[in-house]
């Protein structure tokens, strides 16, 4: 059973860059930044000093509250913790390692067996999945263990986004074509902590190879594969569910209130991985595309490796105009390509200078094509115009805070009107109102 | 500082980073190219004049956008292609013998007071084109000349001495009379009246091009069209009651008007409903002019007045958002 969600937009796929490339392993760099804030909550604290030796898998950095550890991903010596330049455009505390290509397993690291996993209990489970590291690894990197025990007892449903609408990335795609019964084991252990017998992957049409053999994996498991039509943004979590259940999420709140949970198909592996593995998470696949490389490859890339050194194994045909840490509808561009991969970074898209469709001093037609596309079913123009008036309540009762960014608006506009630049900044207009009300 | 390696310039932007091939200008050229049919028509039924004053009136559209720009220091957008739009549709409303100067000041006033003085493309309240034909109703005797269809009829009328003036079939059907011509005949458009508006299938070919290339929906142009029929239907003034249905349709400029005049996106409302609505008050007002008007045709002034309640009509009808409270979806 599949719905259709209201809106969406069919940007040119572009997935043929990378989507026949199987994963490759991507030589180890010499040196590795590994941020500390590579999720939603408190960034942690680095355990390490200058000059420590580490080893591979060794939790690096932790801290309380909402956060999850963070880890070596090689062995060797700790050149530095300092300030580094992080994907989401700010610098922050990271822990610069030199690789000794040595590959010394962190002591601590102990497979468990199907018979040993299956006597452990939720809590001990959602433990395991934090110690892990594992966090969203769709893109917004929110706490795993949080997600789910925080779902325990209130969650009926649980689907795996496998969509991956984002043109040009093809990393969960290959994961599932080729990892599907990981994929598969990782959904199992999430099912098994919310007290499932049942659980769902939504996974869209374009992606038959990847459908066939997540199908093939999840026969007697309890696991269903939606195929669902392509459309962007089907990732999108509230679309991904209506899609999935025909439920709406309601506007504030989140997918636990009509009884779901969404969990991303790499961050199936990395549940898989901490569970069975003991492995924590230090590695994932990254595409690496764009309409510019020479060469487009899913890697799988160590946490920590930079951008340049990304750019130099695949090569580019000319000066990237723009480089995305994601694909083009929702990536955040970069200005400095020393920035590395953190656990959310699925993919990293160049884009050429035919990319450049900026216009100075674009004026709305009125055309409507842009409430046709949303699919949060806004009215953009409208927002646009209380975003220009300045007015922070307008604002608000036009529902400028339900605005999922997904770009869906601002890529079929005609004038090309910055329209998601403008509800990013409206949101923090309305924040700031908020919290100078409070005071 | 850890040492920063730039090795390229980077444009760093809000996403989306993607954009899909449909632009303003595309849009713009397509309207252009559904505009095609009813100009080549125009120019078999009327002679070249027709295809010189449709080139002055977009020649001088561009020239009055490009000039504004430069002497406001405004940046320069004439590229898009809307004002070539608003010539071809001044003229099309246009008689055939109108003097060129007189294109000129409509097309003056169009540009620089219908739409440059409020903003430019996107901020005119009323359709540039129509508040220039209204402009030049000023020379009320120009602008309701009209002569025969056939090639070459126009270079005998523009020599004063021999007017080979014809009654149109709204000034027939004004009075109550069923047209001279057949329904079929207005359908094909060899008949008298404005540059463009003649011809229906040759602006039903162009609707079905922009359907086609989803510039337009069909919404505006089936309320419109649909209420006129509805009306003339029910309330014939000539017999049968069928065919003066058909004349109403075919007859005057409601094809030009509901096709390409009351869906320009600027001065149309938004949302489905309100397009519904906006659709089925011009048809009503179309209707009333025609029938109780002092003037023959009333879809240009229809569209006029619904042009302005457009603000009043884009608060009809808004989706209701994704997740919205029941109570709020409810309303």
């Amino acid at each position: 059973m599949a719905f259709s969600f209201f809106g969406g937009v069919h940007p040119k796929e572009n997935k043929h860059y990378a989507e026949e490339r199987s994963v490759q392993t991507f030589p180890e760099p010499d040196l590795l930044v590994i941020p500390m804030s590579q999720h939603i909550g408190a960034p942690c604290k680095p355990l390490v000093k200058k000059n420590d030796i580490v080893t591979r898998g060794q939790k690096i950095g932790d801290n309380q509250g909402l956060c999850v550890p963070v880890h070596a991903s090689v062995s060797g010596k700790v050149k530095a913790v300092e300030m580094r330049p992080h994907t989401n455009g700010s610098t922050v505390m990271s822990v610069v390692i030199e690789n000794d290509h040595q590959d010394t397993l962190c002591p601590d690291i102990k497979p468990r067996t199907k018979e040993e996993v299956d006597a452990l209990t939720p809590a001990e489970l959602c433990d395991i999945i934090r110690e892990g590291g594992v966090v969203g690894m769709g893109g917004a990197a929110f706490p795993t263990h949080v997600k789910l025990s925080g779902a325990i007892g209130k969650a009926d449903t649980i689907i795996v986004n496998a969509g991956e609408c984002e043109p040009y990335i093809t990393s969960d795609d290959r994961l599932c074509q080729e990892m599907p019964e990981i994929v598969v084991s990782g959904l199992l252990v999430a099912m098994k902590i919310l007290g499932l017998k049942e659980g769902h992957i939504g996974i869209e049409d374009n992606k038959p190879k990847a459908a066939a053999a997540l199908k093939n994996a999840a026969v007697g498991t309890g696991v269903i594969v939606d195929v669902l039509p392509a459309k962007y943004p089907q990732g999108a979590e509230k679309q991904l569910i209506y899609a999935v259940t025909g439920r709406e999420v309601p506007s504030g709140g989140l997918p636990v209130a009509v009884g779901c949970v969404v969990i991303n198909a790499a961050t199936c592996k990395a549940i898989h991985d901490a569970v069975y593995l003991g492995m924590p998470l230090i590695e994932r696949i990254v595409t690496v595309s764009g309409d510019i490389l020479l060469e487009p490859k899913n890697l799988m890339v160590p946490i920590g490796t930079s951008f340049n050194e990304l750019m130099e194994a695949c090569g580019v045909s000319e000066n990237p105009y723009k480089v995305l840490n994601g694909g083009p509808m929702m990536g955040t561009a970069q200005y400095d390509l020393s920035v590395t991969t953190i656990k959310a970074c699925n993919a990293i898209t160049f884009l050429g200078h035919s990319n450049n469709f900026y216009v100075e001093d674009s004026r709305c037609l009125r055309c409507g094509k842009c409430i046709d596309a949303c699919p949060m079913k806004l009215s953009p123009v409208l927002m646009y115009k209380a975003m220009q008036s300045g007015d922070v309540d307008e604002m608000k009762s036009i529902n400028i805070m339900d605005c999922i960014e997904c770009g869906c608006c601002a890529y079929t506009c005609p004038a090309c009107v910055p329209l998601v630049q403008g509800f990013r900044s409206a949101k923090v207009l309305i924040r700031n109102a908020a919290a100078a009300a409070k005071k | 500082m850890a040492q920063m390696k730039y090795y390229y310039e980077l444009t760093v932007s809000s996403s989306p980073h993607a954009h899909s091939p449909v632009t303003t200008k595309t849009i713009m050229r397509d309207v252009l190219i559904a505009l095609l049919p009813a100009l080549l028509f125009s120019v078999y039924n009327f002679g070249f004049r027709a295809l010189t004053v449709t080139t002055v009136a977009v020649a001088s559209c561009y020239g009055f956008e490009k000039l504004w720009n430069i002497l406001m220091k405004k940046h320069d957008k004439t590229y898009d292609l809307s004002a070539c739009v608003t010539g071809v549709l001044l003229a099309f409303v246009c008689p055939v013998t109108v003097a060129y100067w007189q294109i000129v000041l409509g097309a003056a006033f169009a540009i620089l007071l219908v739409k440059m003085l409020f903003g430019g493309l996107g901020r005119n309240v009323v359709n540039p084109a129509l508040a220039g034909r209204a402009f030049m109703m000023s020379w009320p005797v120009a602008m309701s000349t009209w002569i025969k269809a056939g090639f070459g009829n126009a270079a005998a009328v523009i020599s004063p001495v021999d007017i080979a003036t014809a009654a149109t079939p709204l000034a027939n059907m004004h009075q109550g009379m069923m047209p001279a011509e057949s329904w079929l005949q207005l359908f094909i458009g060899n008949v008298g009246g404005c540059i463009g508006e003649t011809s229906a299938i040759a602006l039903l070919i162009g609707l079905a091009y922009l359907l086609f290339r989803k510039v337009i929906k069909i919404t505006i142009p089936a309320a419109y069209i649909g209420t006129v029929a509805v009306l003339t239907l029910l309330f014939p003034m000539g017999n049968p009651g069928f065919e003066w249905m058909l004349c109403h349709l075919f007859g005057g400029g409601l094809m030009l008007g509901a096709i390409f005049m009351a869906t320009d996106y600027v001065t149309s409302p938004l949302t489905m409903w309100g397009q519904i609505i906006y659709g089925i008050g011009c048809g009503a007002l179309t209707v009333m002019i025609r029938y109780f008007g002092g003037y023959n045709e009333g879809v240009s002034y229809a569209i006029l007045i619904m042009n302005c309640c457009v603000v009043l009509l884009d608060r009809i009808g808004r989706p209701v958002k994704f997740g919205a409270p029941k109570k709020e979806a409810a309303k």
